[in-house]
């Protein structure tokens, strides 16, 4: 069966990201929406499949976009979820459910305007088994793997704070980056213990922003004014709702389960990646992902991110703009890893490398709960 | 100020509850595949068998993994940094609890320490969690 190519016809941020008190989680869906839109030389009226994490979610939305859609996808589950959206409109352009989709992120999450309290269902598994013992949020829980792998596999604590000195080199270079200031390891060290192993620097930041996708067929590719950007392989799997349940706390089997999936499709190896984005809502994550993905063997990814191979100038360019250690993390980060994806192969990155044909985006959504990952790339395949 | 929160059991767990509550580690096994699970579900997750059976584990365990929390959760607020940890019960399982007993520092902790459960009052439930075992327990 062969599959029509589908290419990422529009992608922009919100004007700004970082503090935006002025602005709402639906003002910041609706911006991110028109600035991408608009990158794709279309008009909301063309758009006839939409897909958001709820709340606002793909009703609000939409309506408030003034769009009827085809086709809705209202996936949540966290951080990767705009990659499955991804994931989920191939598909459904390939089924002819809808000719041109819109994807939608928009995250109030520092200054957290129109958003819902957060709330704990306290009869929920994690409710039960998990919140009775002081967890709060993702510092206290995403974080909990780390010492295990640290005692099976030598990491040191020194090569796990390079993880975030490594993403500021990148950031240094882009003027977007909440933080441009060059970091040492003895800097992490030092700074404010969160949840030990983990320092205020292994965290990332907390931000509003928001981006947004335009996702139609290949054939249409010359109807657009920026260069294509071909989605040739996803991948997507899900592991554990409560982080004791992780499977293996040294390795993330969703990672692997969704990379292998996506690698395939887009009938790659690891040695055609020229780009690479992992989500880096702690400095273990990317470690995490280099192993699950293939590029390097178990125990090996903290030593390669130390020896310098994932910072500027380095053979794997990891998380070029800074990623959610430097760049932004509004809560759900997956849209901006996307998007920095686009920005590489499209030659239009603040810190743009000299060779972008092929970028691998992995998303975590929870804590190491749920995965998504595509492979973009120039060409099509 | 909130205090800790305070787990609402539900039908299928309540057993695990009843359990803590009369000072004793409940979890269930699949009577056909023999396999002990955690979190207490009517399904066993290694087979998908419907057939599965509660049991009163050993209360032995040891330290899998743990962060110590700077950032207290409501009602932790006079507890100082405290550790959230996961144990691994000698039956295999995993699940999440507190430590008592023993200062909440690296030093201190060490992983795979073994590990003995004992039981604190929440609420109206009793909680499940861990102390380093002495040394006359042993870690058979």
């Amino acid at each position: 069966m062969s599959h029509s190519s589908v290419i990422i016809a529009g992608a922009a941020e919100t004007d700004e990201i970082g503090r935006l008190p002025n602005h709402s989680t639906l003002g910041l869906h609706i911006e991110a929406a028109r600035n991408a839109v608009a990158d794709a030389g279309l008009t909301m009226k063309d758009i006839d499949g939409i897909g958001c994490v709820a709340a606002p979610g793909p009703v609000q939305v939409a309506h408030a976009l003034g769009i009827y859609p085809d086709w809705i996808d209202g996936t949540g589950i966290g951080g990767t979820s705009f990659l499955l959206h991804v994931r989920h409109a191939v598909a459904a352009i390939r089924a002819g459910y809808a000719r041109t989709i819109l994807i939608t992120h928009g995250e109030s999450g520092r200054s957290r305007v129109g958003v819902a309290p957060r709330r704990m269902d306290l009869s929920s598994p994690p409710g039960q088994f998990e919140a009775p013992y002081g967890t709060l949020g993702p510092t206290t829980t995403f974080t909990i793997p780390a010492l295990r792998y640290m005692k099976e596999y030598g990491l040191t604590r020194e090569q796990l704070a390079y993880v975030a000195v490594a993403q500021r080199q990148w950031a240094s270079k882009n003027p977007r980056a909440m933080y441009r200031d060059l970091i040492t390891v003895d800097d992490v060290l030092a700074s404010r213990m969160v949840a030990y192993p983990f320092h205020l620097l292994e965290c990332c930041l907390v931000t509003d922003g928001g981006g947004a996708l335009v996702i139609t067929s290949a054939d249409r590719a010359a109807d657009f004014p920026k260069p294509p950007v071909h989605v040739l392989g996803t991948g997507e799997a899900s592991e554990t709702p409560m982080i004791s349940q992780m499977l293996d706390f040294t390795e993330s089997q969703m990672f692997r389960q969704a990379g292998q999936r996506a690698f395939a499709e887009a009938d790659i190896t690891v040695g055609d990646v020229d780009h690479l984005m992992i989500y880096d809502a702690f400095a273990h994550v990317p470690i995490y992902g280099l192993e699950a993905l293939g590029f390097v063997k178990k125990g090996e990814g903290g030593p390669f991110i130390a020896d310098g191979n994932t910072s500027p100038g380095g053979s794997l360019p990891l998380n070029t703009n800074g990623g959610g250690l430097s760049y932004t993390h509004t809560g759900m980060y997956g849209m901006f890893a996307i998007q920095e994806g686009v920005r590489q192969i499209r030659g239009e990155a603040a810190a743009q490398l000299d060779r972008a044909d092929i970028s691998v985006i992995l998303g975590n959504g929870g804590m190491f709960a749920a995965c998504g990952v595509l492979v973009l790339g120039r060409r099509a395949r | 100020m909130p205090g800790k929160a305070v787990p609402v059991p539900t039908p299928e767990t309540q057993p695990y509850w009843d359990g803590c509550a009369a000072g004793e580690l409940r979890i269930q096994r699949c009577v056909d595949c023999g396999e002990p699970y955690f979190y207490p579900r009517p399904l066993c997750p290694s087979c998908g068998s419907g057939n599965v059976e509660w049991f009163t584990a050993s209360g032995r365990a040891t330290l899998y993994s743990y962060v110590i929390n700077h950032r207290p959760a409501p009602g932790f607020e006079d507890d100082g940094p405290y550790a959230i940890a996961v144990v691994e019960l000698a039956e295999g399982p995993r699940m999440m609890t507190s430590l008592v007993g023993v200062p909440a520092t690296p030093t201190d902790l060490v992983l795979d320490m073994p590990l003995r459960v004992t039981f604190e009052p929440r609420g109206h439930v009793s909680l499940p969690v861990f102390r380093p075992a002495f040394a006359e327990e042993g870690d058979e």
